[in-house]
């Protein structure tokens, strides 16, 4: 078997990723370090980002502000110090990428310009148009190239962390192009593989976000931290679920029911204005707007489309000229994927799978508790984003702590022992594994599509917006049914070339444990908060669950769950309030 | 309208075919499907060995470049609709090497950005600390075009000059280093000039525009190259005419 050796290995090549290496570049020119992904990297899914990133940086807004709203909107499971440490820090980070030439949208006088978001009192959010994203990655992924020491490993497939002596020293990996199973080994491990939201079946995320980096980590003793907390997007094109950013209503965009009627008015959200209000209708917070949907939709008066209950989404009173200046994208999808047109229709939305809130448990400096294992990004649970993120957060999210991570890492991989032989042993297990279960088994019986979709059911009708006892029990059930038929795959492919039907069976196998960790979580949390809203338990109960869900994988597969406290610094728990009169960051 | 439609798939796997093939399947007939919608229910539910690549399906990453009717396309945004009720024909993008199936090569090109320095080049960097170059919108926009390639590969395939001469730079890099070479914070326009002003990158190009009518993000590559090309020559003169560069 060939065996490659760097001093950091990213898992995941995507805003994270790159942050990650060009912060260990920058601290140890020395260190070898290489970036391993499945994808080339700037087909990596923060690609797909559309409104913008926050980072104070106007003489009105303040630090204490921004972690104000990002700690309320959270509905107060962050952790106050990795939130203060994020509202800090990224302003410098926004910067630092505007250095390297990310086109940010800029005021007339040539300064960057900010956009309102959801839940923010401010306006903060940075924004290249509505590509924010794409211009982010393409940005990172450009200057990773004046860096000789950063190492890619393009399209190549992590299926495992190998651990020995207690730490983490590499991974093992398959060459999609040639088929090659190899370990790579590296003093220390970054995954930044992102989120999971293909376990569900309407989503905005992309089909390479299956879990993967939560999987590998999951698998390798590391627990995966508040996985119950799942965010819907309230504005998904339906069918597609492609994404119509939430800078499309802090441009001034109303949502409407099927009598034109802003809705949101009725679900404590504030009074509706013709110009939008800061933290208030259209621009609360996104766990709020979609519960108001479903409570819409009860009313009966949503409306009926061939891919079930929308509402609407109207930019027309916007204008054609706005619209094509801080919209253009918006137009773009509406008009290519819906067959609408913005500027004269109304667009149907409806709620859809967009975040993870939860992930691989980090400290601040993106450690998780298994040494030589860090984390960053959608992938990781710091936790700056609680029961709630924030739109606008999870870009600089990004870089702040794919620039700590690095750093972490880089540390570490200095003063790290050898690689141990033990290892490579391990390796030659996971290849074996792997041809035997999948490449050259030809006796399994089941599909790994008609797997992945009953799962993708199970996951909507169990662990959806709102939530019950019997609903998540019945789903852990049919997902234990489901891990234990994925053991009897059978591959239409067997070859060794770019085998994707090898790439969706060992993706399924993470999703499925990935999605058992959600279910077990969000069954043992008996409140709600944020994004987890149980019927049976509709209210927050501070005194049980001001607390983190950490999820193990046991023994025998299935997930236990312990609980970790919340870090409170200077905002103790309050209520959530939207639409009100201007409240103070009430620092203590 | 009939309730299903044809698609013929170029297949081909180096551990068993001398050559490409085709092979037909019928899948349902939708109207708000897209090819790759078809390429997915091949995979799902009929042949799971079925290769091509594709991530987002909003047209932003640019994975899932393929000839569709011999036309390069996006197949997450070409509508079976647009063929229907003949038969389609996918194909993988032209001037690459085929690895298996609707699966290219596209390591040429990756060499091809690098060797452009597509990042900001500054005689001097000013600190984080304080803020940032300032850029008007007017500057913004002058080179923001050409900040939009997703690097989906389209150009190359469209691109006659690139079929015959691998050699050639290509439309997309091209349009990169311009796009940083117009960045009014970047400056590194002479670094790049070796490259640029090579014989295979700019003067390669013969100005068909068929990399510019098949961009599903209307960089515009050859304007890009048309415009560097006007650049060069008038360097080129002011060299020849004021030895000093006219300074």
């Amino acid at each position: 078997m060939d065996v490659t050796t760097h001093d950091v290995l990213l898992v995941g090549g995507g805003g994270a990723g790159l942050r990650a290496a060009i912060a260990v570049s920058e601290i140890n020119p020395n260190l070898k370090v290489a970036v391993v992904s499945k994808v080339y990297p700037m087909r990596s899914h923060t690609v797909s980002a559309e409104g913008g990133a926050a980072g104070v940086i106007k003489s009105d807004d303040s630090l204490d502000e921004h972690a104000y709203d990002t700690i309320s909107g959270g509905d107060w499971l962050c952790d106050q110090d990795a939130v203060e440490a994020f509202v800090k820090e990224s302003p410098q980070e926004l910067l630092q990428l505007e250095h390297w030439g990310c086109p940010w949208s800029r005021q007339d006088d040539g300064h960057i310009a900010v956009r309102p978001f959801g839940g923010m009192k401010k306006m903060r959010t940075w924004f290249a148009a509505d590509k924010t994203g794409f211009h982010m990655l393409h940005t990172l992924f450009q200057t990773t190239m004046k860096y000789n020491a950063i190492f890619r490993y393009d399209e190549w497939f992590v299926t495992k962390l190998l651990v020995d002596d207690g730490r983490v020293q590499g991974v093992v990996a398959i060459e999609l192009m040639s088929g090659k199973i190899q370990a790579i080994t590296a003093k220390s491990v970054i995954l930044c593989a992102g989120g999971c939201g293909r376990v569900f079946p309407f989503t905005t995320n992309a089909s390479i976000k299956t879990g993967d980096g939560m999987g590998l980590a999951y698998r390798a003793g590391a627990p995966l931290k508040d996985m119950e907390f799942i965010q819907y997007h309230p504005t998904g094109l339906p069918f597609t679920g492609i994404l119509i950013t939430e800078a499309a209503r802090a441009e001034g965009g109303y949502l409407v029911n099927k009598d034109g009627y802003r809705y949101l008015q009725d679900y404590n959200l504030g009074t509706p204005t013709a110009k939008p209000v800061l933290r208030s209708m259209e621009l609360g917070p996104r766990d709020r707007l979609s519960q108001a949907f479903v409570k819409e939709q009860e009313k009966g008066r949503t409306i009926d489309g061939p891919y079930g209950p929308v509402v609407h989404l109207d930019l027309r009173h916007l204008g054609e000229k706005l619209i094509n200046a801080n919209l253009p994208f918006v137009r773009e999808l509406c008009t290519k994927y819906q067959n609408v047109d913005p500027v004269h229709e109304l667009i149907p939305v409806r709620p859809v799978i967009h975040y993870m809130m939860g992930g691989v448990s980090t400290d601040i400096n993106g450690a998780t508790p298994l040494p030589g294992l860090f984390a960053a990004g959608e992938v990781a649970c710091v936790s700056i984003n609680g029961a709630n993120r924030l739109g606008s957060n999870s870009l600089p999210e990004l870089l702040v702590f794919g620039a700590r991570a690095g750093k972490a890492a880089a540390e570490f991989a200095s003063s790290a022992k050898p690689i141990s032989n033990a290892v490579l042993a391990q390796a030659f297990d996971e290849q074996r594994r792997i041809e035997n279960q999948y490449l050259r088994n030809t006796t399994g019986r089941e599909r790994t599509s008609t797997l992945r979709e009953e799962m993708q059911t199970t996951m909507e009708t169990s662990a959806g917006i709102y939530r019950t006892e019997s609903s998540l029990a019945a789903g852990a059930k049919t997902l234990r049914q489901l891990q234990e038929r994925s053991d009897n795959l059978a591959l239409d492919d067997h070859s060794l070339t770019f085998n994707t039907d090898l790439v969706a069976a060992l993706e399924l196998s993470f999703m499925l444990d990935v999605a058992e960790s959600m279910v077990q979580s969000a069954l043992l949390r008996t409140e709600s908060r944020g994004a987890h809203q149980r019927t049976d338990f509709p209210k927050r109960n501070d005194e049980k669950f001001l607390a983190h869900s950490l999820v193990f994988r046991a023994a025998d597969g299935r997930p236990r769950v312990e609980y970790l406290p919340v870090r409170i610094t200077r905002w103790p728990p309050g209520e959530r309030v939207y639409g009100q009169p201007a409240q103070k960051a009430s620092a203590s | 309208m009939a309730d299903t439609i044809k698609l013929e798939v170029s297949r081909y796997s180096p551990e068993t075919d001398a050559a490409p093939h085709f092979q037909g399947f019928e899948v349902p007939f939708r109207r708000d499907w897209v090819v790759l919608d078809a390429l997915n229910y091949i995979k799902d539910k009929q042949d799971g060995s079925l290769t091509y690549r594709w991530s987002c399906r909003m047209g932003i990453c640019g994975s899932c470049g393929m000839l569709v009717n011999g036309e390069p396309k996006l197949t997450c945004a070409t509508f079976l609709a647009d063929y229907a009720p003949s038969p389609i024909r996918v194909e993988p993008l032209r001037n690459f090497p085929v690895v298996r199936d609707l699966v290219i090569a596209m390591n040429d090109f990756m060499r091809k950005l690098q060797r452009m320095k597509p990042w900001l080049i500054r005689k001097e960097e000013k600190p984080v600390s304080e803020g940032e170059y300032l850029q008007t919108p007017a500057e913004l926009e002058a080179y923001k075009q050409f900040s939009m390639c997703i690097n989906c590969m389209l150009c190359y395939a469209a691109c006659p000059v690139y079929g015959l001469d691998p050699l050639f730079s290509g439309p997309a890099a091209i349009a990169l280093a311009q796009r940083y070479n117009l960045d009014s914070r970047d400056q590194g326009a002479n670094d790049r000039l070796p490259v640029l002003s090579q014989h295979d990158a700019i003067w390669g190009c013969t100005f068909v525009g068929e990399c510019t009518r098949v961009c599903p993000k209307h960089v515009d590559p050859a304007g890009a190259i048309q415009q560097y090309k006007l650049t060069a020559a008038l360097d080129w003169v002011k060299s020849v005419v004021m030895p000093w560069g006219g300074k």
